[in-house]
């Protein structure tokens, strides 16, 4: 269904309407509330109401957490502007608490003076106390300092729907609407794509579909009639490239690519995975796809699940499997395998917090050493990293190129933030997206297993059922060309080389490294994956601030851009903004033997703009 | 040379690799090797189509001897990478061959899930009751008590029954076999061929080196005949050397009788290879106090789980668009100009 930016629900306006050129706001309730689904929802209106966007879901740690306490509070932020943006934003505009422990964990990032809606109604002894208030903030002065509007989102919800019988539970899931509603009038979005949505979600249900457009409307002219809003908020479409665009998740965006890429290289796409968060939505989605020829496997364990992706290969398949954090340490020993056989294998890690179990639900980038170094041996493999959302698509589609291409493994490191993030996605023209050459070997002339291409030391790619190329691959060491097993200590270095040569040379297929600002000068930002949006954001800061800043983005960490140590000697500092410890600043530090410093932070949360934008200053103070 | 299929002249030479064979001299792994290799000419199908796959450990050297497609994995592992090939591959044949510690310690949970869902794999399983590729650490079908280099004292370990775990598993072929008794593994193994779905076979090995005459009353002349009960579908459970012992069942319980005026042969147990219940029972039958039963012990049938995945993909293909230009194009479109 596509749609043009549209006008918004109500034509008639009365109230008068303030222009804004960029609006963070935060949906946070109870994980009963229908706070994803009311951000979601929000996130689709801004992107037809023509903004750039990004989002930030922040999911409770424990899936059943008693109501109203502060561990199931479940957030969703959105920012959205008339102009390009990089993050979801540091601090908020606007703030809604759907009850007290929700305004706990979330008031302390909203701006002053900003907007804070909240349901009076749960403001009551028990939540409070749950959420751990000795007296009310709504009525105890505490909140002076924001713009509160304390409405009965419940009550209103409930009349509403007083002539329908729906049972009160029922009538009570409805409210996310009715502030999704509110905030739709308040901010001026569209709300036909939610009324669609819902009628199509409860499509088998037609009375909750009209119970909750019934709600979602009242909340929408409440915002209009009651006397509480002075004035609604527009945010004028941004100027993006022009192009049909959709949202898009970064789980999505990697789902869909995986299916493109092996379309465009006309084999069918064979995932071997186990349910596991942040990676999870990949599997459910590839699995809604089996008329792409894509084939699922949800298998015992990691390991049978990048078994089985590794069997797959070695019939010709596009074989990925998927997985986070504690899943790679299960997968190490068969990515060695595959690295050992030399077969095209894409491994996706969903980073999130560890170690060990860690934090599911939150965002990290420390896998990069273990991506890079975590297997017995000498054990090279290419690693890739989304910069974006939307970026996953075609971080998929060059993973899988280059993984056929040169019969290897090759590791994405996404993470909790690029998967459930959402950003405006440009449609891509499929024509046009460069076809992915797969070849098998059928001739049997001078056939050997481990007989290479001069130039990318790729091995032919043989699959079972070729007549006359029977052969025998496995995990022991073999003879150079012959593939036959070979413990020879001269044939083991030749083949440890190689091995380390033919990643190495990948960095062939990398353009010349992009420096965003000026190519020389006092501060260089260097980063990884996610932290891409927050480090742009910064770095265009102290641009407009006259500053000779410049950022580099590393799409691939291994093999690294070949002119990468020569553009980063040309800034007098390097700085290296990461959600870990300090992991890619080690690589660059001993690769190029330049002075790059880090900035880390772990804390399950992105880098707001604002904190690496203080930490440019001080070195360019220093 | 026996020729199945039509116009496949394939011989058992044509199976066998340039690759010298490893195993120690005497070990029963040969002896495996010879019957696998005679046995697939007569399979009727082209070498390229054959795959074999294992793990790690003594048995798992079997693909590099085979001249068929094949691939030494890791260990424990080979029932996964065989789920994808099959799942993506279903007209190859496909066969694992495995051992008791890669199949059942390190490669257990694999094995047991791919029983389950049926994959039409081919599973030989070699049960020396030993390590041997680490030199003679025991394993977990060891019997308990088993002195070795990393028990000294005794395993403490109570062993697994491969033919019992391969049951509850709800493998719907599972049999047992010998190294040494090369008709009956032939036998076996075609008939594990021709089993749409996942067969297992455990085959009794003698490591010569680390476990000599494990199954020794199995495979004498002099006592295999009362050692051995050959499971044969619709037949009554007779052996002994003199064809005069039987298994009936009393009271739930399989019992030993001699065959006599009072006993005959239509009082026994008659073999039922659909019947799960028999078959576990059967599975319990040990030395010293019963003969050990070799054969099919069940053999049913099940759609297998290629098949559906094949079919699920076919119907989608039908029922679905498969543009990838309306895939792309799904929730709310808008355009910028
Ligand atoms: S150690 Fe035992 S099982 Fe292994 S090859 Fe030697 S005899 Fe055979």
């Amino acid at each position: 269904m596509s749609v043009t930016p549209a006008e918004p629900a109500v034509q008639q306006q009365s109230k008068p309407r303030v222009e804004r050129d960029q609006v963070v706001i935060r949906f946070a309730g109870d994980s009963g509330d229908g706070m994803q689904v009311a951000g979601m929802q929000f996130t689709n209106e801004s992107a037809i109401a023509g903004n750039d966007l990004s989002t930030l879901p922040d999911f409770p740690a424990e899936i059943r957490a008693p109501a109203g306490t502060l561990a199931g509070v479940s957030g969703f932020q959105v920012n959205f502007a008339s102009h390009e943006i990089f993050t979801p934003g540091d601090d908020l505009d606007a703030l809604v608490a759907m009850n007290p422990a929700a305004l706990r964990m979330n008031l302390g990032d909203l701006k002053p003076n900003g907007i804070l809606i909240v349901d009076r109604e749960q403001f009551n002894e028990l939540n409070l106390r749950k959420a751990g208030y000795d007296s009310n903030p709504l009525t105890d002065g505490s909140l002076a300092k924001y713009q509160l509007y304390p409405i009965d989102i419940t009550k209103l919800t409930a009349l509403t729907l007083r002539d329908t019988n729906l049972p009160a539970r029922t009538v009570n899931r409805c409210k996310n609407f009715f502030a999704l509603g509110l905030v739709s009038w308040l901010f001026q979005r569209p709300i036909e794509p939610t009324q669609k949505w819902i009628a199509s979600r409860f499509q088998k249900r037609p009375e909750l579909a009209e119970a909750n457009q019934r709600v979602l409307q009242a909340g929408y002219h409440f915002g209009e009639t009651s006397e509480l809003f002075a004035s609604s908020f527009e945010v004028k479409p941004a100027r993006l490239a022009p192009g049909t665009y959709r949202n898009i998740t970064g789980n999505s965006a990697l789902a869909l690519g995986l299916v493109v890429a092996a379309h465009k290289a006309d084999r069918p796409l064979f995932l071997g995975s186990y349910p596991i968060t942040p990676a999870s939505d990949i599997l459910h989605e590839l699995a809604a796809l089996k008329e792409f020829d894509v084939y699922t496997f949800q298998a015992e364990d990691e390991i049978a699940g990048i078994g089985a992706a590794l069997g797959a290969a070695f019939g010709g398949a596009i074989a990925v499997t998927t997985t986070s954090g504690p899943g790679m340490c299960l997968k190490a020993e068969t990515i060695n395998l595959a690295v050992s056989v030399e077969l095209p294998l894409v491994i996706c890690d969903i980073q999130r917090g560890g170690p060990s179990t860690g934090l599911p639900t939150k965002t990290e980038q420390a896998d990069l050493l273990m991506a890079l170094y975590g297997r017995n041996s000498e054990s090279p493999v290419v690693v890739l990293a989304p910069a974006t959302p939307a970026d996953c698509f075609s971080i998929a589609l060059e993973a899988v190129s280059i993984a056929v291409k040169y019969m290897t493994p090759v590791i994405i490191l996404s993470d909790g933030y690029l998967a459930n993030g959402a950003e405006p996605w440009r449609l891509p023209n499929l024509e046009e997206l460069p076809e992915i050459r797969v070849e098998f070997r059928t001739d049997p002339t001078g056939y050997y297993p481990y007989l290479r291409d001069p130039v990318t030391f790729s091995r032919p790619w043989v699959i079972p059922g070729t007549p006359g190329l029977e052969h025998r691959i496995g995990g022991l060491e073999k003879e150079h060309v012959t593939g036959n097993v070979s413990y020879a200590p001269v044939n083991h270095e030749q083949m440890v080389r190689v091995r380390a040569r033919k990643i190495a040379g990948i960095a062939r297929e990398i353009p010349p490294t992009r420096v965003q600002g000026p190519s020389e000068g006092d501060v260089v930002v260097l980063g990884w994956g996610s932290t891409y949006g927050p480090i742009e954001a910064a770095v265009r800061k102290a641009q407009a601030g006259g500053k000779a800043v410049a950022h580099v983005h590393l799409r691939h960490l291994n093999p690294l851009p070949s002119d990468l140590g020569e553009v980063l000697r040309r800034f007098r500092k390097v700085l290296v903004p990461e959600m870990n410890l300090g992991q890619l600043v080690k690589v660059i530090r001993s690769e190029y033997l330049v002075d790059a410093v880090g900035l880390n932070k772990i804390q399950g949360l992105p880098f707001k703009e604002a904190e690496i934008l203080r930490r440019i200053e001080q070195m360019l103070e220093g | 040379m026996s020729v199945a299929g039509g116009a496949l002249k394939l011989s058992r030479k044509d199976f066998v690799t340039d690759q010298d064979v490893r195993w120690c001299p005497g070990c029963g792994d040969y002896a495996i090797l010879a019957q696998v290799q005679k046995v697939m000419p007569e399979l009727g199908i082209p070498r390229e189509n054959i795959v074999f796959i294992s793990g790690i450990g003594c048995s798992s050297r079997f693909p590099y001897y085979m001249n068929t497609y094949g691939f030494h994995s890791i260990h424990g592992r080979a029932p996964a990478i065989a789920s994808g090939l099959k799942m993506t591959r279903p007209e190859l044949s496909v066969w694992v061959v495995t051992g008791d510690g890669d199949g059942l310690s390190i490669g257990g949970n694999h094995l047991i899930h791919i029983l389950r869902r049926n994959v039409d794999v081919k599973i030989l399983l070699f049960n020396n009751r030993i390590y041997g590729l680490t030199k003679g650490q025991y394993s977990p079908t060891s019997e308990q008590g088993k002195i070795t280099k990393s028990t000294p004292y005794g395993s403490a370990d109570y062993p697994f029954n491969p033919i019992a775990v391969a049951l509850g598993a709800q493998a719907t072929f599972v049999a047992r076999s010998i190294d040494v008794e090369a008709k009956h593994l032939q036998e076996t193994l075609l008939r594990a061929y021709h089993h749409k779905g996942t067969a297992f076979i455990e085959i009794l090995q003698n490591c010569n080196i680390f476990n000599d005459g494990a199954f020794a009353p199995l495979t004498d002349k002099e006592t295999k005949n009362d050692a051995q009960l050959v499971l044969e579908h619709g037949k009554p459970l007779v052996f002994g050397k003199d064809r005069n012992k039987g298994i009936q069942l009393r009271d739930g319980k399989l019992q030993v009788v001699e065959l006599d005026s009072e006993v005959t042969q239509e009082q026994l147990l008659v073999h039922d290879e659909t019947d799960i219940g028999l078959a576990f029972l059967l599975s319990q039958l040990a030395a010293p106090e019963f003969p050990t039963p070799v054969g099919v012990f069940r053999a049913v049938t099940r759609p297998t789980y290629e098949d559906i995945v094949q079919g699920q993909i076919q119907e989608a293909k039908k029922r679905r668009p498969t543009d990838l230009e309306t895939l792309l194009r799904q929730g709310d479109l808008w355009t910028v100009s």
